[in-house]
């Protein structure tokens, strides 16, 4: 240990540290260590030697300018995380420190601003969804998913789940592993099948609206799969999709969970994000996660606490809807600030624009030899049959500063597939075509 | 501006025609729009001016207590000062703008920050390989349960269902353990603050899958009975899951991974100061031994020849999340422990440890000592004597110290200690800023004596006074359109 040794971070000097080692009574900060076993204190610890911070935005500049970064390439790239522009305004106010460096609101009269703030986020959620209730977030789209199966076994006390095809398979994945202890049954089953009823129903069905492959799921058959059996209809969606097409509850749904990312999040390689977790408000006592209700003071005042903690681990422990705690309160403030901007014109505006792009994208492509678009009915992103394998076509177009779009083929398919936004201009999409039809 | 109109919602002072933001313009040919029958008439958002949603985020956002401005010892919670030149890096466009589906042939630079994190954060441990893919500590937490179930069912021994948690354990641990699939049994701590050892070989068998240990313990002790305990449960077949919520405690000092933990975890938004953000976003990678390895979440980056990738190892327990974890948390965690690099990590320990005895011996008459020895990282006293002399609680204590500008340590909590007040200063706080909190906290206890009532109805400069929560439960109002119902 290096005795010169000062950190930025830590006040104390060398000097006030032997004074307080003083007034507690010992000679060296080792003694205050005696409680771990002797073999094991004091390790040694490789590690490299500290750096400046000059140094290490020097070596941190030359480490991120190794990836290919969106902007500088033009990027189709979705399948659950989209790139979205995000006014000024949100990283301003998320970067105020009295939000940024705030604990979770356990003492609500020194933490008005941040309850205040997933109050809104809340009702924001409520409204974009339709449904009568919200938490204040999950850690994302697809732990989402999840803790709304858990909810949804919890509910109908039946432990079979039905996961409809077209869900996507990342979140079927994060699906099976958050419930794979918990006696958990998945199928997997087409649309239609469900539709043909059992005998057994489930405790729920799991869709995806639009699904995976970019497909917008028949809202009829969606709203008679909620009335098939008493198994909850959940669905997972997407929040620029809401805000142009008609909300779950029309077709059904009990619970409606979605990754909030494309609402004022950067990409930042996948996280962190915030799940939206909404439900019929029947259902409140088993919504996992933290609720902020309004409520008053001792002077008649309004103001806003954390409530129906009964729900929660640090109440309930073992017996508690979910083991989340810390979750995503900062990232929920960016969609916060995000809806406020947009508000009710600008969302419906920016979601028919990403609509408008697609749909002009895909009327081109389909007249490019050898492409054709897979889906019928979609919103801002579609599957391409393309005529070479998706890794060919992504590395050519990565060679002319494009990232295509996601590879879902499978066996002897070509499937791509692709996403566009606002970000997207004319241009770009022009070029890009241009560079597909160069691929036969 | 008054205190009613910065209350009012968003929603409330919604105009219609006022516009928060410039739209890009339309630069392609209009489609046509589906079937009207599918689409919504319309969506109800708040219309305000960009100007007057900076100034009522703002304003809100002053209500808060923080650590940039506040002292906010928070037991357990490691609330200490988020190094600014973090968040620069972590918003550097090649870290914040890529795509988690993006080519890793694109992404090296971003796979490469996370190897070399996942080896810095084993070493501090003393692993033998780590997943960054958990995106919270509870997260974390349940990784490691699974692991531990896949761990005894790949032997074929199906029989251990039951797990040990001391009964001074954080909530999380029972609540994850039930998700892993395991009952709980819950141990008591003796009167030292150490594990109940008669306690835990009296429930210790061979259905045992293993035992979650927080270390230092959440009363701010580290448990001299250690090496005892880790015998006890491998004897009998079971694993060692390590609490990382103390971390901070023993950075440099011991590394449970040559103790004998199997499994521990790090909050990296404590430890590794990605800022709490009001409550998240965390980050919560995961450690194991070498017995675990084939287990870890899906993925981890590996390393083959000078490239880097993504594996899922052979024995996953599966993925956490969509992607591959809160990269923009890992990625200040990286720039943290990089700055401070060998000497400043091990710095933190010490500096912390010798700031929480600090309090310890100059509170120690003035508030009780329910375990009067040496401790760790963070102390718990006790407010029983003065709620027996005085007729106020460790809550009116804690609400109290906010009229000093102070926020509450951790109340009521752990559960084990009466009327428990648990203080972690952290190791980025001055002598002045304890000296001073030591000075508040004896003026309280003064006033407890002349002035009960100053504590009771604390505080009293907060934008609400005290707040009814059973209100709030009885009767939820979760949402704006919730409140246009009268009750």
């Amino acid at each position: 240990m290096n005795k010169n040794y000062q950190s930025t971070y830590s006040p104390n000097t060398a000097e006030i540290k032997n004074e307080m080692l003083k007034e507690i009574g010992v000679d060296s900060y080792e003694e205050l260590f005696v409680d771990v076993p002797e073999k094991f204190r004091f390790p040694n610890l490789d590690l490299p030697s500290p750096t400046s911070e000059l140094d290490l935005k020097i070596e941190m500049n030359k480490l991120s300018s190794k990836n290919s970064i969106p902007g500088e390439f033009s990027s189709f790239l979705g399948a659950g995380a989209y790139r979205h522009f995000i006014p000024s305004v949100v990283k301003q106010i998320t970067s105020r420190s009295e939000f940024m460096t705030s604990y979770t609101p356990y003492q609500p009269e020194v933490s008005q601003g941040t309850l205040q703030a997933h109050f809104e986020f809340q009702s924001m959620v409520c409204e974009l969804t339709g449904m009568e209730a919200a938490n204040a977030g999950m850690y994302d789209g697809a732990t989402s998913a999840a803790e709304a199966v858990l909810m949804a076994c919890r509910i109908n006390k039946n432990f079979t789940v039905n996961i409809v095809d077209g869900v996507s398979p990342l979140y079927t994945d994060v699906i099976k592993t958050l419930t794979q202890a918990s006696g958990i049954n998945i199928e997997h089953k087409d649309l239609n099948t469900v539709l043909a009823g059992s005998d057994e129903p489930p405790a729920c069905y799991v869709v995806q609206q639009p699904n995976f492959s970019g497909e917008i799921e028949d809202f009829d058959k969606l709203t008679k799969i909620s009335k098939l059996n008493n198994a909850l209809l959940i669905v997972i969606t997407e929040p620029m999709f809401l805000s142009m097409y008609k909300t779950p509850d029309h077709y059904g749904a009990d619970i409606v969970v979605a990754e909030g990312q494309s609402f004022g999040v950067s990409l930042a390689y996948g996280g962190p994000y915030a799940g939206l977790f909404a439900c019929k408000k029947k259902y409140l006592r088993q919504l996992p996660g933290r609720i902020v209700g309004e409520t008053v003071d001792k002077d008649n005042e309004k103001g806003y606490v954390l409530t129906l903690q009964t729900r929660e681990q640090h109440i309930k422990r073992d017996r508690a809807t979910s083991n989340i705690c810390t979750s995503v309160g900062l990232i929920a403030l960016m969609s916060t600030v995000y809806m406020a901007l947009q508000g009710k014109m600008g969302l419906k505006y920016l979601s028919e624009l990403c609509y408008h792009k697609a749909h002009y994208a895909a009327k081109k492509i389909s007249q490019l030899d050898g492409y054709e678009i897979v889906n019928s009915n979609f919103y801002k992103e579609f599957t391409v049959n393309c005529p070479k394998p998706v890794k060919e076509i992504n590395s050519y177009l990565h060679e002319n500063k494009i990232i295509g779009g996601y590879d879902i083929s499978s066996k002897s398919q070509n499937k791509m597939l692709i996403s566009f936004t606002e970000m997207n201009s004319k241009e770009e999409i022009d070029n890009f075509i241009n560079l597909l039809s160069k691929i036969k | 501006m008054n205190k009613i109109s910065k209350r009012k919602l968003l929603f409330d002072q919604s105009i219609k025609g006022k516009v928060g933001t410039t739209l890009p313009s339309m630069d392609i040919p209009e489609q046509k729009l589906p079937n009207s029958d599918y689409l919504r008439e319309e969506i109800t958002m708040p219309e305000v001016s960009e100007n007057e949603i900076v100034r009522y985020f703002s304003s809100i956002s002053q209500m808060n207590f923080s650590i940039d401005h506040n002292f906010y010892p928070l037991g357990s919670c490691t609330m200490k000062y988020n190094p600014k030149l973090n968040d620069d890096i972590a918003a550097l466009p090649g870290f914040n703008e890529i795509h988690p589906l993006q080519d890793t042939e694109t992404t090296q630079g971003a796979l490469e920050l996370m190897h070399h994190l996942q080896i810095l954060l084993a070493e501090i441990t003393g692993m033998a390989g780590t997943s960054l893919s958990p995106m919270a500590g509870a997260e974390a937490e349940l990784a490691g349960m699974l692991m531990i179930r896949a761990y005894h069912i790949n032997k074929e021994d199906f029989k251990r269902k039951k797990v040990i948690i001391p009964d001074s354990a954080h909530g999380t641990n029972p609540a994850s353990a039930v998700m892993a699939g395991f009952e709980v049994v819950s141990i008591p701590t003796d009167e030292n603050g150490n594990t109940d050892l008669d306690a835990l070989k009296s429930v210790v068998d061979e259905t045992t899958a293993g035992l979650m240990l927080t270390q230092p313990s959440t009363i701010g002790l580290f448990d001299t009975n250690i090496l005892e305990i880790v015998k006890i449960i491998n004897e009998n077949g079971g694993l060692i899951y390590g609490d990382g919520a103390n971390l901070n405690a023993i950075l440099g000092k011991v590394k449970p991974g040559e103790i004998g933990f199997d499994v521990i975890h790090s909050n990296l938004h404590k430890t590794f100061t990605q800022p709490h953000g009001g409550g998240g976003p965390g980050a919560g990678a995961v450690m194991v031994s070498q017995r675990l390895v084939d287990f870890l979440p899906d993925p981890v980056v590996t390393k083959t020849n000078s490239n880097f990738n993504f594996t899922k190892p052979i024995k996953s327990i599966g993925k956490m999340g969509a992607f591959h974890g809160n990269f923009g948390a890992l990625v200040r965690a990286y720039a943290y422990i990089r700055t401070l690099g060998k000497e400043g990590i091990s710095s933190i320990s010490e500096d912390a440890v010798i700031n929480a005895n600090y309090l310890r011996t100059k509170l120690n008459d003035t508030l009780d000592l329910p375990y009067d020895r040496i401790c760790s990282h963070e102390v718990v006293f006790s407010a029983k004597s003065i709620k027996e002399k005085y007729g106020v609680n460790a809550l009116d204590i804690a609400k109290r110290l906010i009229d000093y500008d102070i926020h509450p340590p951790t109340m009521y909590f752990p559960l084990i200690v009466d009327e428990a007040l648990l203080v972690e200063p952290t190791e980025t706080e001055s002598k002045e800023t304890l000296d001073d909190f030591i000075d508040v906290m004896k003026q309280i206890v003064k006033e407890a004596e002349t002035n009960p009532e100053l504590l009771l109805n604390a505080p009293h400069n907060t934008p609400n006074k005290r707040l009814n929560e059973a209100l709030a439960a009885r009767n939820p109002k979760l949402s704006w359109r919730d409140t246009l119902v009268s009750d």
